[in-house]
């Protein structure tokens, strides 16, 4: 009886402690394409930008030993492709779904051909924080063992909620994205917007990606993301581009993704590839409950209703 | 009081070319300080063009601007802003998903890096008790009604400071209620302060109620200035339908007529708001006559056009067209031969980015002889039917492989009447066909609206150009407030009377 109980219980705090892990990417890829969908531009090929930023601050982290080393130079690669995708959208003509499909192809494919040699050697990881040293219990101190990405993402969520309501740079984001007529009559650059925004996004998402390669799993290889790049757009839809459902979502999404690994670490076997599907279904199963095909989504920027 | 500029804004001889097209010939308005002056006219008669010149979105070809009695180049809208002239736009320029408050607060001309919300509310709130409009500063905007936001766009331009107020057509999204609230508030304002309006408006009863003065523009001139009290609705009518050189009037012929062709029962349909924009309409229109609408747009005309056509649902009554019902689906339009023109036939007839041929096929298209088995298109037939469309109808330049956008607006009324108008035609609606047409093509396409009604279709007529129906049409009515509300016959029309009832006197 009590076994069972410790057994449940293990399971929660597993799937809390994954919810956390393997939110984490999600969290920053979905706030990078939160930024970017504000100011009125999709970025599909996000998941380029996560795989790029794996490799490169997984190489960069083996090559200088530094971790944090690894981080920026993750964020950066993701910056570069944001980049290439906000000028090949500002030309005439270029649809912004399109750049993204043939950017996250792209991002993917150099990643591979640019991580070979960085699949064999060990490179520094990122340092955790151990909150669960007060349980003599090793499942759960596994669990709570949170990493410094996760915490600053969880800070920058509230941040970039408060940037859009309360910064003049925020406000015009939003502005960009919600009426280019408006945006032109305020003067503003709406190309100029959006590219810094595309930038910025595409940031996070490499970031994110340092997360897999330096934290958890925890090394490189050619099938470290399972999609979360793409999922993570789906989860700004769900999200209605709020920075702070952003997080929740993450976790939601990170903790789904955990139930299988969880339920087998407690002994249940039965189901686990069908359980490894929950984020899937669970996706499914919310866009379909929060569509509604009379009216458009509310938090929708107004660039995508026309 | 003595040494102020008695004007607010003034415009000497106004004129503005677009290559051969004159918009505006030698205008001049006086804006009275503190006073609601309206500029009434018809689509087209360069009212737009006018008070753009004034907010600097156009240079004007001739003439200059006073403001205050100084003189000013206004070369761009910010300047415009800068010597405290404010526009609110027909359509909304709010952005939706944003609160009253970030809007009103974007329209400033610098922001703070940061910006301090209750500063800024606290500010907002002080200067919108000084004003005659309340709106909730953190209601998001696409929860207000279009009354609200109506206010919100003037607000805008009120806490910005403007003296100057230009009004493009204001009320016409606006229910007559609402109408009446903002117009009445503003009208208090310019007594009470500083503020002097000019309002755009094609709507009789807005003039008469709240207007000081009236400057009516017909055809890019000034037809003339006068005070609201020294004139009547029937007047200012008679100002802006003019009395135009007689053209050679299309030949009508004596036709049997056919009864029961196209009827309508107590129609009622729906305008954007979910407002009844027609009311409970009963017409009907033998084979072999022109029925005429006329009206003053926005009173229900291009709804009931919409239903007719089968581009809006109808909310109650019902259609028939040679004693059946008819709802408007394609085998219906089919087998009932039933044609429509409607107004801007590019963007409402039309594919604009499909060649000319396949948008002369579009009745068409998937019947034999143009589709076989299965539905293959045979588009060597419908190649052949588009050469022999255009030869007839004169549609250039006479390329069916061109797409349909790129032709004149005159070329794409032909094309579409040749669509319409070959064959069989027991029903032909045309709404506004002339519309920015030049003068042969008007002769022309009024010439081939005639010769349908001498072949027995059944012809309701809706325009906004009087002169046009009193040509035309074999009995004239009059629709106002999604009403009919006259009927006369061209022959002993009287134009006094006429315009009074367009006026919803």
């Amino acid at each position: 009886m009590s076994g069972e109980h410790a057994g449940l219980l293990g399971v929660l705090i597993a799937v809390l402690g994954g919810a956390i892990r393997v939110g984490t990417p999600f969290l920053f890829v979905s706030l990078g394409e939160c930024l970017t969908e504000k100011s009125g531009r999709i970025n599909l090929g996000l998941e380029g930008n996560l795989v790029m930023g794996a490799m490169s601050g997984y190489a960069i982290s083996y090559l200088s030993g530094s971790a944090w080393l690894g981080v920026l130079a993750a964020g950066l690669a993701g910056a570069l492709l944001g980049a290439l995708h906000a000028l090949l959208c500002q030309q005439r003509n270029v649809n912004d779904i399109a750049v993204g499909i043939a950017l996250m192809l792209f991002g993917t494919g150099l990643a591979f051909f640019l991580g070979k040699a960085f699949i064999q050697p060990t490179a520094p990881r990122l340092p955790a924080i151990a909150l669960g040293g007060w349980s003599g219990s090793p499942v759960v101190r596994a669990a709570l063992e949170i990493n410094v990405l996760f915490v600053i993402g969880a800070l920058l969520a509230p941040a970039m909620g408060w940037f859009f309501r309360n910064a003049r740079w925020g406000l015009m984001v939003r502005t960009v994205g919600e009426s280019t007529d408006a945006a032109l009559a305020m003067g503003l650059d709406v190309n100029r917007v959006r590219f810094f925004s595309t930038v910025a996004g595409g940031f996070l998402a490499g970031v994110g990606g340092s997360f897999l390669s330096l934290y958890y799993p925890g090394s490189w290889n050619e099938g470290l993301s399972s999609g979360q790049g793409l999922m993570a757009v789906a989860l700004v839809i769900f999200a209605r581009w709020n920075p702070v459902s952003c997080f929740y979502a993450s976790l939601l999404f990170g903790g789904a993704a955990a139930l299988g690994p969880a339920l087998q670490s407690v002994g249940i076997t039965w189901g686990y590839y069908l359980f490894n599907a929950a984020p899937y279904v669970l996706t499914l199963l919310i866009m379909i409950a929060t569509s509604s095909s009379r009216r458009t989504l509310t938090g929708m920027p107004g660039a995508f209703t026309r | 009081m003595s040494g102020r500029p008695r004007y607010a804004l003034e415009g000497v001889n106004i004129s503005k070319r677009f290559g051969h097209l004159r918009a505006l010939e030698g205008v001049s308005l006086r804006l009275r300080r503190g006073s609601f002056h309206a500029l009434l006219g018809e689509n087209g008669a360069g009212k737009s063009t006018l008070v753009k010149c004034i907010m600097g979105y156009h240079r004007p070809s001739e003439g200059q601007f006073l403001i205050d009695e100084q003189e000013q180049s206004i070369d761009n809208p910010h300047e415009a802003h800068r010597l405290g002239i404010g526009m609110v736009y027909q359509h909304f320029t709010l952005i939706p998903n944003m609160s009253v408050a970030e809007n009103l607060v974007l329209a400033r001309p610098c922001l703070p890096a940061r910006i301090d919300w209750r500063a800024e509310t606290r500010r907002l709130r002080e200067k919108l008790d000084a004003l005659p409009f309340q709106v909730p500063l953190d209601a998001a905007i696409n929860s207000l009604s279009a009354g609200e936001k109506q206010k919100v766009e003037i607000l805008k331009q009120l806490t910005l400071d403007c003296r100057i107020l230009i009004l493009d057509e204001p009320t016409s999204v606006l229910t007559p209620d609402e109408a009446d609230e903002v117009l009445g508030r503003i009208k208090a304002m310019t007594r009470e302060t500083d503020l002097s309006v000019l309002i755009i408006t094609h709507k009789f009863r807005e003039v008469m109620h709240y207007a000081d003065e009236v400057t009516v523009l017909r055809k890019g001139r000034a037809a003339g200035t006068t005070t609201v009290a020294g004139t009547t609705p029937a007047a200012l009518a008679g100002m802006m339908l003019g009395c135009d050189p007689k053209r050679m009037p299309s030949t009508r012929r004596e036709v049997a007529v056919r009864e029961q062709v196209l009827d309508l029962e107590r129609l009622t349909v729906l305008d954007d708001n979910g407002e009844p924009a027609v009311r409970g309409l009963s017409l009907s229109v033998a084979g072999g006559e022109i029925v005429g609408i006329a009206g003053v747009s926005g009173n229900g005309q291009r709804e009931l056009v919409q239903a007719l056509c089968g581009q809006r649902d109808i909310g109650a009554g019902c259609m028939r067209v040679q004693a059946e019902r008819f709802r408007a689906t394609r085998e219906e339009i089919r087998r009932h031969h039933f044609r429509c023109l409607p107004e801007e036939p590019l963007r409402n007839a039309c594919v604009p980015g499909m060649t000319i041929a396949e948008n002369l096929a579009l009745r068409e298209f998937d019947r034999a002889p143009y589709a076989r088995c299965g539905g293959w298109l045979n588009r060597a037939a419908i190649g052949a039917r588009a050469a022999a469309l255009i030869e007839r109808f004169s549609v250039s330049p006479p390329v069916p492989a061109m797409p349909i956008g790129q032709l004149s607006g005159g070329n794409v009324q032909r094309a579409v009447l040749a669509r319409e108008l070959s064959g069989d035609v027991s029903v032909l609606i045309v709404a506004n066909p002339c519309f920015g047409l030049d003068f042969a093509a008007v002769a022309e396409v009024r010439e081939r609206i005639m010769s349908a009604r001498n072949q027995g279709a059944a012809v309701l007529l809706v325009s906004e150009d009087l002169e046009e129906i009193l040509e035309l049409a074999d009995r004239l009515l009059v629709m106002a407030g999604g009403r009919l509300v006259y009927e006369t016959t061209p022959a002993a029309a009287d134009l006094t009377l006429i315009g009074q009832h367009m006026a919803g006197h």
